[in-house]
């Protein structure tokens, strides 16, 4: 009686303990850090802020983070649904080799990424004379800039969606197609409800990869100001040239933007759950 | 014949699937696909739906080779194993989904799918989702969903496999009956051999990839063609040495016998015994009642027989010695299956 009293009695400290612990280690290592973004941004009172979030510069650099990532989002969405329809819905050769070539962007470094862009567009390479008589910049302008967002996140949805759709095989799409519906139709119909959540979320994951991409877009940009330099690299600029209120009032952007990032993947994690 | 495969090959690999395989169904006719797991029955009705490529050999329904007619214009419906009931649609909708596809006008989808599911018993779950239902109900939208698009052959895969045998026996009437009202030509998969023999009008038989007979139930059942046939009905019990049971002649190349429950007479030592001379001494290894029937497990001449003794006979008790005699049995001669009458008892006859 006293033995399971006092086992049960253990059982309550673990418990306590690990959640403090955790806990303890969640606050110092990733809330800490966010509030003093928001403190420092702040110090010199809201006006400063503002005229930091104002500058010119800063403007240019939100609006081409939001275009890069825009351009990857909408571009991977396609190629996920693509990649992932084709790995789990039919069977040819070469199909793993396919899902492994998918999660190279995962494995490599983003700086060795951006410099596989520059070697591969740039001044050096063979495919440079025909991008220049096509008056078409790639390295150091903002083309660069889109490609190395899409190369860094392009897993992120085909991922989401993989085991969702192998999850549920072929029967139901071959029952539909038995009875002569389109492709498109099986899709939109059949296919795309199992896979909605999944999708959203690998969205969503997508968005916050591309928002905050720095290693592949620093190699590639250039660092031109107003022209070439997403929010993440104007950071540093800031930064190294030891203006830190701007540069935390400008990564409260990035902040904010992650925040409701994260609000929105609660949201659809919980529908996703629910559905089952 | 209504549908005809004619010398159908089909490899997964190196795996033979369906091995030349041959056979005819007349217009209106329920069929039996039966054989043990991994035969090739699926592989068979995928192959007449379009949604397997044979590698050679011809389909023929209604007297077109679809060989090269894609799945969707072969106006079959099919009934998959698990159902494949379209989880995100009600059942309104998944019965439905066949006649929007061939852009039917909203009136006649309407009712055309309230006829179905009056006829499938399912009147006010319009709204349910497939996760709302039970194993039956799924199994009768699946049948309508199938039947919706008015198909001109019904394919069924282990249409009662995922269901409770009280259930099962149910839908087999049901479905038999349903099958027979519509007169649509249909072929079900089942590895069930009562399944097949109460449902079927004719049964054709699997095994390895091969078709080992066709028939009504009662021939398949009477006289099978094969060894394979002759062994996989009821509970059958092999006699490696047939010939220490006597009297049975021994034909050319005769190798061991099948001998099914219904063959075998056991009498107490003290009971009359009209072949006294022609019976052998076996002990009785277990005893269990089977409902309308005493099940006994006999050990004779180092074979396991398994027979039936009426509730109104004498009790056999478990190590009891008794007399047991066999009327007939099937011998294998090679692939061959034959029926061999015990020479004494040749005007003895025996009830099914
Ligand atoms: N897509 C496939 N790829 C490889 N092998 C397959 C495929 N489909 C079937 N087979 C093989 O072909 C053989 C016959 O399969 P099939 O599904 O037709 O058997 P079945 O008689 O329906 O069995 P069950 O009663 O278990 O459903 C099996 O050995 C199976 O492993
Ligand atoms: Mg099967």
């Amino acid at each position: 009686m006293d033995k399971t009293q006092d086992q049960s009695k253990n059982a309550k400290i673990v418990k306590w303990l690990l959640i403090s612990i955790s806990t303890l280690f969640i606050a110092v290592m990733l809330l800490l850090p966010l509030v003093t973004v928001i403190i420092e941004a702040f110090r010199q009172g809201f006006e400063v802020y503002l005229k930091a979030i104002a500058d010119e510069y800063t403007v240019k650099a939100t609006l081409l983070t939001l275009e890069a990532t825009l351009f990857a989002v909408v571009i991977n969405t396609v190629f996920g649904l693509f990649a992932a329809w084709t790995v789990t819905k039919f069977k040819f050769h070469g199909k793993k080799l396919l899902t492994t070539l998918i999660d190279i962007p995962v494995t490599v470094s983003p700086i060795i990424a951006g410099l596989i862009f520059v070697l591969t567009f740039g001044r050096q390479s063979f495919i440079y004379p025909l991008l220049e008589k096509a008056d078409v910049k790639i390295v150091f302008a903002v083309p660069g800039i889109v490609l190395a967002t899409i190369f860094v996140t392009f897993p992120f949805i085909s991922r989401e969606l993989i085991p969702v759709l192998e999850a549920q095989g072929t029967d139901e799409e071959e029952a539909a197609a038995l009875m002569g519906a389109s492709l498109p139709r099986i899709f939109t119909k059949v296919t795309f409800p199992h896979i909605k959540w999944a999708f959203l979320y690998g969205v969503v994951l997508c968005t916050a990869r591309a928002m905050g991409e720095f290693g592949a877009v620093s190699v590639l940009s250039g660092h031109i100001r107003g022209k070439t330099n997403t929010l993440p690299l104007h950071v540093e600029i800031l930064f190294n040239e030891f203006k830190y209120v701007p540069a935390f009032a400008v990564s409260s952007i990035l902040v904010i933007l992650a925040v409701i990032v994260l609000i929105i993947r609660s949201v659809v994690e919980y529908h996703g759950k629910k559905d089952g | 014949m209504y549908v005809e495969l004619k010398n159908i090959n089909k490899s997964f690999g190196d795996h033979k699937a369906s091995d030349d395989v041959s056979f005819g169904i007349e217009k209106g006719k329920l069929i039996g696909l039966l054989g043990p797991s991994g035969s090739g029955k699926t592989t068979i009705l995928r192959m007449i739906a379009g949604l397997e490529q044979q590698d050679s050999g011809d389909i023929i329904i209604d007297g077109k080779v679809v060989n090269n007619i894609p799945a969707a214009k072969r106006e079959i419906g099919f009934v998959f194993q698990n159902y494949a009931l379209f989880r995100y649609m009600t059942v309104f909708e998944n019965i439905a989904f066949g006649l929007k596809v061939q852009k039917k006008d909203k009136q006649f989808i309407r009712e055309r799918v309230g006829e179905l599911i009056e006829l499938i018993g399912l009147s006010g779950l319009e709204k349910r989702y497939p996760s709302q239902l039970s194993g039956g109900q799924r199994q009768r939208v699946a049948f309508a969903r199938a039947l919706a698009p008015n198909p001109q052959l019904l394919l069924l895969d282990e249409p009662f496999a995922a269901i409770d045998a009280k259930v099962r026996q149910e839908l087999r009437s049901w479905l038999k009956d349903m099958i027979e009202k519509l007169g649509v030509t249909s072929i079900f998969v089942t590895h069930d051999q009562d399944e097949a023999i109460e449902v079927a009008d004719e049964i054709i038989i699997t095994n390895n990839g091969r078709i080992e007979q066709v028939g009504t139930p009662l021939e398949v059942y009477q006289n099978p063609q094969t060894a394979f046939t002759a062994g996989f009905f009821g509970q059958t019990a092999v006699l490696e040495n047939y010939t220490d049971f006597h009297t049975f002649e021994k034909p050319n190349g005769a190798e061991k016998a099948f001998v099914r429950p219904e063959f075998i007479s056991v009498t107490k030592k003290n009971e009359p015994q009209k072949f006294k001379s022609s019976a052998v001494e076996g002990t009785v290894e277990r005893v269990a009642f089977r409902g309308n029937n005493m099940e006994l497990s006999i050990r004779a001449n180092g074979a396991l027989l398994t027979a039936k003794r009426g509730l109104d006979a004498a009790e056999i008790h478990v190590g009891e010695k008794v007399d047991v005699f066999i009327y007939r049995l099937f011998v294998t001669v090679g692939e061959k299956a034959v029926l061999l009458e015990n020479q004494s008892a040749r005007e003895g006859s025996v009830f099914i």
